[in-house]
């Protein structure tokens, strides 16, 4: 028999090791964002937006360097991958969430939450078979297409959440007043579950602009702005997340403190899209 | 539903707008799905076709169990030792997380008041937002180096002088190695077993609660009793979704682990993942073997993320509990 | 014959009000709930009856804003004593539910033996026994008997009931509360329950919640009848539904509103 005072007791210890493991587990986190921000905060600077990378001796000599050609082409790169991924992402998940009877229905949702769960390195080899291949060279389009594969199967998935949340009668009324299919998909659905779409949208984002290991095989990185406006398409582009890998595992103590320049500036992206997805649905909830 | 007419000299502009409207918005809908269908076909393709000549080479099998993997003079590739490196770090940092994940989920959903319920939350999330490779940075600079000084050289001399016989299992203390991949992995898997969990506890139905209370259960009994197997199912599927993410994981482990090639790897020492190798020999990867073999490695992880999601979808559906009934 | 056998008293309420937040479900209740008889509660939805059901065995305190002013006794015991944990109360005062409720990743076996195993009795005979006696007091052991390793959620509905009444006996409450135990189930099974509790008033005291008026007739020896709040009449059972005192009570039984 097991007295009353020794289950409570039994309950007290559970409660302790629960709270103690929620500390544990919730430590590290500050602890790296502590870090970032302490080791990178004395790297930015005014240089970091304006100079290009340059060749490790650069800073020894004393001349300025920075990770300006990183930020515009990752902006470059992920701007891509948003202009390829949300109609494929859209795209699909319409198909999955409003034409259920269609037979290849079923295969495009277990293939789109097979996409969805494969790590994003290989994303990264597809792309360099697809496009860097065919090519000849690395490029910032390969890059985009590499990030585009890790968003649209999340943008997918979000899209065919928030449509199939939209009751039925609101499709029903469209059609009943005359409405083709496609104008009440168009003009009243997708409206109708604009918050679903734009949250999904700014999480997949914030997950690809995180992701290296896709950008390792096709955008590649380069130390240096391109010469023409193309280069950044065409050519090897660098972005931030492969940069701050290759700074990280270089020799290079100022390069490591330009590493954890760039972890601020992907951190505050990244907190930026789940804030701006934060806001977006409060807002609506209350319009 | 506009009428359907076949001679087309009957239709009215608007039904052919509706029409011919509904055709194309459904066939351009319908290409974009399929080329995301194709997309997933391409990747099992592509990475088999790229990785066919090393397959070939060295077979199916021999690829998969070889354990030589040598790019500089006999170039001679086997997988064997990556996936020896992604099964232990990727089981291992399961093991680990399993239960801090539940017991912050218990937390989160059964202990806390809202307030703190919503703020642990965002920052379990925070945890999954924040990039593998900065992690990994501050895995190299900061943990890696603490890890080695508190933890790894003392357990490794008190080994030296009190259990020689532990010392080559224990390997060089380097900081970088297997340990440290798997306790990082720990720490980013964490987010998503926490979720689901969380989910799963908040579904549990009031009266399965209620009938545990009034058996005269204290709280931790009535969430022993009745939540926490109520919610296997969701338990199971979050567990199988941070295995799914071990798996893949890359840059962090590539940054970690010590890149060590050739078995046997030791707890201490530095080894290899599948995802960590191909990141880190790709950009030198000379030899056409070299490159094919990465490829091929790239397949045999597409393999085993492949039977890992089956797997996770068919055992959540076996051990879900839908409506009082334990399907 | 009313007054020739004194019925032995076991739990009771003095000016009882049962509150959520700053809203009082009932007012004030006085009664007396008599040893190994069946005592029902009436009334129309949102009168009270369950509110106060479960503020008997303190299942009330689980709910937001739960508050009790008044007295509540078994044998003379103060249920609201701030010194007395709930968790006693409720194995004095067991409880079964609307829906039933088996723990369904549990066999059928661990099911009826849970509220054992929670005060940590071990003893394989002794939990063998219990699941026997309580399964056969619930008239489901010969249906079982065969499969007891079988999971919980594998019964019918009615089966299902008849396993958590067999779970709430078998840790031997003195009071049986059951908050409309049938008007989820098929007529069958609500028939089986019923005779089930008539053979179970010997053993235990029993107070039911129902909305069914003729259910209330059907099994109970007395009868309280609530309405928005307050209880209007108590008293033998054949005494409520043939010549009722209260007006009121005269309405709900001949079905003029509820």
């Amino acid at each position: 028999m097991r007295s009353l005072r020794s289950r409570y007791a039994r309950d007290n210890v559970m409660l302790g090791f629960i709270i103690l493991n929620t500390v544990a587990v919730l430590i590290p986190l500050f602890i790296i964002i502590g870090y970032v921000i302490v080791q990178g905060f004395n790297y930015i600077s005014l240089d970091l937006f304006t100079k290009e990378l340059g060749s490790p001796t650069r800073n020894m000599m004393g001349e300025p360097t920075g990770l300006v050609h990183t930020i515009i082409g990752t902006a470059v790169v992920d701007i891509m991958a948003v202009l390829i991924s949300i109609p494929f992402g859209i795209g699909a998940g319409v198909m999955l969430s409003e034409y259920p009877d269609h037979w290849a229905n079923p295969i495009l949702r277990v293939l789109n939450d097979t996409l969805n769960g494969m790590p994003a390195v290989l994303k990264g080899l597809l792309a360099f078979v697809l496009v860097v291949k065919p090519m000849g060279s690395f490029s910032g389009l390969s890059g985009g297409v590499a990030l585009a594969f890790v968003m649209f199967p999340i943008i997918a998935r979000a899209t065919e959440s928030a449509l199939m949340n939209i009751p039925w009668s609101i499709r029903e009324a469209g059609l009943a007043i005359g409405l083709p299919r496609w104008r009440v998909i168009l003009s009243t659905i997708i409206p109708a579950a604009k918050v679903g779409l734009v949250t999904g949208f700014l999480i997949a984002f914030a997950r690809a602009a995180g992701e290296a290991a896709p950008l390792v095989f096709t955008s590649f990185g380069n130390n240096y702005l391109p010469v023409k406006w193309t280069g950044w398409i065409f050519g090897p582009v660098d972005t931030l997340p492969q940069r701050l890998y290759n700074l990280a595992i270089s020799p290079y103590e100022h390069w490591h403190g330009m590493g954890w320049a760039a972890a601020i500036i992907l951190l505050v992206v990244i907190i930026a899209s789940f804030a701006a997805a934060r806001f977006f649905i409060r807002d609506k909830k209350q319009g | 539903m506009s009428e359907k007419n076949t001679k087309k000299i009957n239709i009215s502009p608007s039904a052919l707008y509706g029409w011919l409207g509904d055709r194309i918005f459904a066939v351009s809908v319908f290409v974009l799905g399929f080329i995301v269908i194709f997309t997933t076909l391409a990747m099992a393709i592509s990475l088999y076709y790229e990785g066919s000549e090393a397959i070939t080479k060295f077979g199916f099998w021999g690829f998969m169990t070889g354990e030589k993997w040598d790019a500089a003079i006999t170039m001679e590739f086997g997988a064997w030792p990556f996936i020896v490196g992604t099964v232990s770090t990727s089981l291992g940092a399961l093991a680990l997380s399993f239960i801090p994940a539940i017991a912050i989920a218990v937390f989160t959903a059964e202990y806390a008041p809202h307030w703190l319920s919503h703020i642990i939350e965002n920052l379990v999330n925070l945890i999954a937002a924040v990039p593998s490779v900065v992690i990994g940075i501050w895995g190299v600079f900061v943990f890696t180096p603490w890890i080695r000084d508190t933890v790894y050289i003392p357990v490794y001399m008190w080994s030296l002088e009190n259990a020689p016989s532990l010392t080559p299992i224990l390997g060089n203390p380097i900081g970088y190695g297997m340990m440290t991949a798997t306790i990082i992995l720990t720490i980013m898997i964490i987010p998503f077993t926490t979720a689901l969990t969380v989910d799963a506890f908040r579904m549990v139905p009031k009266e399965q609660r209620e009938a545990a209370s009034a058996l005269g259960a204290t709280k931790w009994e009535v969430i022993r009793m009745a939540v926490i197997p109520y919610s296997r199912g969701g338990i199971l599927a979050g567990t199988m979704l941070s295995l799914g993410r071990a798996i893949g994981e890359t840059m962090a482990v590539a940054m970690l682990i010590g890149n060590k090639n050739t078995l046997p790897f030791t707890i201490f020492g530095p080894g290899s993942t599948m995802a960590s190798v191909i990141v880190n020999e790709f950009r030198e990867a000379v030899e056409n073997i070299h490159l094919t073999s990465l490829m091929a490695v790239g397949f045999y992880l597409f393999l085993i993320s492949l039977i890992v999601n089956l797997a996770a979808a068919y055992i959540q559906r076996k051990y879900a509990v839908t409506g009082g009934r334990a399907v | 014959m009313d007054n020739v056998i004194e019925n032995k008293l076991r739990l009771e309420t003095i000016g009882l009000s049962v509150f959520y937040g700053d809203n009082p479900g009932v007012k004030d209740v006085s009664l007396k709930i008599y040893d190994k008889k069946v005592t029902a509660f009436i009334g129309p939805s949102g009168c009270g009856k369950t509110t106060f059901l479960r503020a008997l065995n303190r299942m009330h305190d689980l709910t937001r804003g739960a508050k009790v002013t008044g007295k509540a006794l078994i044998d003379g015991q103060d249920i609201y004593d701030p010194k007395l944990d709930p968790v006693i109360i409720r194995r004095k005062i067991g409880m079964v539910f609307q829906k039933p409720t088996p723990f369904p990743t549990m066999s059928i076996y661990d099911n009826v033996v849970a509220g054992l195993k929670l005060v940590g009795i071990r003893d394989r005979k002794l939990l063998d026994e219990v699941c026997e006696r309580s399964l056969r007091q619930s008239a489901l052991w010969d249906e079982v008997k065969d499969r007891l390793k079988t999971p919980g959620g594998s019964l019918s509905g009615g089966q299902q009931q008849r396993l958590s009444i067999a779970r709430a006996l078998a840790v031997e409450p003195e009071v049986l509360l059951m908050d409309e135990p049938t008007s989820s189930l098929d007529p069958q099974s609500t028939n089986r329950i019923e005779e089930l509790i008539g053979e179970l008033k010997d053993q235990v005291t029993i107070i039911i919640v129902t909305h069914n008026m003729q259910q209330a007739s059907r099994v109970s020896d007395y009868t309280a009848f609530f309405y928005i709040g307050n209880l209007i009449e108590y008293n033998k059972t054949t005494r409520i539904f043939t010549s009722p005192d209260q007006k009121r009570t005269e309405e709900y039984i001949t079905g003029q509103f509820g």
